[in-house]
């Protein structure tokens, strides 16, 4: 298979960063930039042949979150559907009925939704976390109230990999007649997820799945009532208005597509071994290191560490400097230098909150990459904990 | 006579109401970076959770947390900068 990515000889461990885009998605989207399609709304046969193409992609994002293609809303990535879930179902409630639950580990992107609505006067319950990240179904149950009009949980905390036990939430938010909104970004066709679980809002990114950034979708049960949060010319069903943007949208059906064919041919047992080996390597050659979130219940791609002595800024420009790209997990406690609100929320002791580290593989991660890991980040580690030595004494 | 109450005046003010995290940590930080040891930052934001935000960055980063007020849905933070 050709390979993604631009650099070969670097290991590259920051997928969910960014990952990149598959050829074979972009050898389908290329026509769509290249040469003449018109604009899906218009009336001549390109515009037609647009709505085609446009159509396709919706049934494609649909089989892959297993739902209808009457359901999917395109929008611009994940931050914009996980906005349209919440504050589209919040601000459709009655005003007296707007109370949200979501959890202390979500993509800052809900949190910021949630709060823009609390100080628009909407309630809201973060519930906490166990010290793996995991949200307790039984306090779901103990925050649902009459008002209660949305729970919007995670499948996965893309900061630790935790996956959530969204089958028994979703039990409880059936019984109780709340819709469930579930961000499915890192857990889409790595695990099995789909809108039959009893999920009435799921949220999809592009880029997650190997397709162009700058897309996404909400998939919406059909039934569900939301407001639209973009007003114009009332595309996407009036949900989400603005000409789509069909490159990226042809490009994201045929990403859906191809992730939806790898799950059925083991990529993600493919992922879980790779992801063990590098747990298992870094835990043995790595002292004071412990892997942040559970060591089975989370996503097949994804190794999340904190280790004590040593700062993860410093430790991410060496590995940068012999080729290994990874991250910290968190961009935004990156641009802070505030430990991150997952690593607070799971109780990390301070010491080990400035030295976490995220790796994320993907479609063309190899086992030699694995092992470049395990050989080049104990040396830094070491070096840098010798060096702070003399000054935490 | 009672002392009257001492009133604390900020050296640098930034406005950071309508903005949510990580942006009035982001803002304070650059704030805080063009200002000398000892002096005051105030800082106004009506993020919800620029609360627990900004006891945990002074935390992490040692600057002094020496005032927190809230009037309304806004919250006024006082930050000594400390090195």
């Amino acid at each position: 298979m050709e390979r993604g990515g631009a650099a070969p000889d670097r290991v590259y461990f920051d997928y969910a960063g960014f990952a990149p885009v598959d050829p074979r998605v972009l050898a389908v989207m290329r026509p769509f930039l290249e040469a003449g399609i018109g604009n899906p709304s218009a009336p001549h046969s390109l515009g037609s042949e647009a709505r085609e193409s446009l159509e396709a992609a919706r049934a494609k994002v649909a089989r892959l979150v297993g739902g209808s293609a009457s359901g999917v809303v395109f929008t611009s990535g994940a931050t914009e559907a996980n906005n349209l879930a919440i504050r589209g179902v919040v601000l459709r409630a009655p005003t007296g009925a707007r109370h949200v639950i979501s959890s202390a580990v979500e993509h800052i992107s809900v949190l910021n939704a949630c709060r823009d609505l609390e100080k628009a006067g909407a309630a809201v319950t973060f519930l906490p976390v166990d010290g793996e990240g995991q949200v307790n179904p039984d306090e779901v149950r103990r925050a649902i109230r009459p008002e209660t009009a949305l729970v919007s949980i995670a499948a996965a905390c893309g900061e630790i990999g935790t996956t959530q036990p969204l089958t028994d939430i979703a039990r409880l938010t059936r019984a109780a007649g709340i819709p469930l909104h579930v961000d499915a970004v890192g857990a889409l066709g790595r695990m099995p997820l789909a809108s039959t679980m009893g999920f009435d809002l799921m949220t999809v990114s592009s880029n997650d799945l190997y397709g162009p950034p700058g897309a996404g979708a909400l998939w919406v049960r059909p039934g569900v009532k939301i407001a639209p949060q973009i007003l114009g010319g009332g595309q996407e069903g009036g949900y989400r208005s603005g000409t789509e943007n069909l490159p990226a949208v042809v490009g994201l059906g045929v990403a859906a597509e191809l992730m939806r064919a790898e799950a059925a041919h083991g990529e993600p047992a493919r992922l879980a071994g790779l992801r063990d080996r590098l747990v298992e390597g870094l835990l043995t050659a790595l002292p004071d290191c412990r892997l942040t979130g559970p060591r089975s219940a989370r996503l097949p791609h994804h190794v999340s560490l904190v280790l004590r002595g040593a700062k993860a800024d410093s430790i991410l420009l060496d590995l940068d400097l012999c080729g290994v790209a990874a991250s910290s997990g968190s961009a935004c406690a990156q641009r802070t230098g505030a430990p991150s609100h997952v690593l607070r929320a799971i109780g990390c002791a301070p010491q080990e909150m400035e030295g976490s580290l995220c790796f994320t593989l993907g479609r063309w991660s190899t086992t030699s990459e694995v092992d470049a890991v395990i050989e080049r980040l104990p040396p830094i580690v070491l070096r840098l904990r010798s060096l702070a030595l003399p000054a935490s004494r | 006579m009672a002392a009257a109450p001492k009133v604390l005046i900020p050296d640098k003010e930034i406005d950071c109401i309508g903005l949510f995290c990580p942006i009035p940590i982001v803002k304070t930080r650059e704030a805080i970076q063009g200002m000398n040891v000892g002096e005051l930052l105030a800082m106004l934001s009506d993020d919800p959770a620029s609360d627990a935000d900004m006891r945990s960055w002074c935390r992490s980063t040692g600057h002094d947390l020496i005032e927190v007020a809230r009037e309304g849905g806004v919250y006024r933070f006082l930050v000594r900068k400390t090195r």
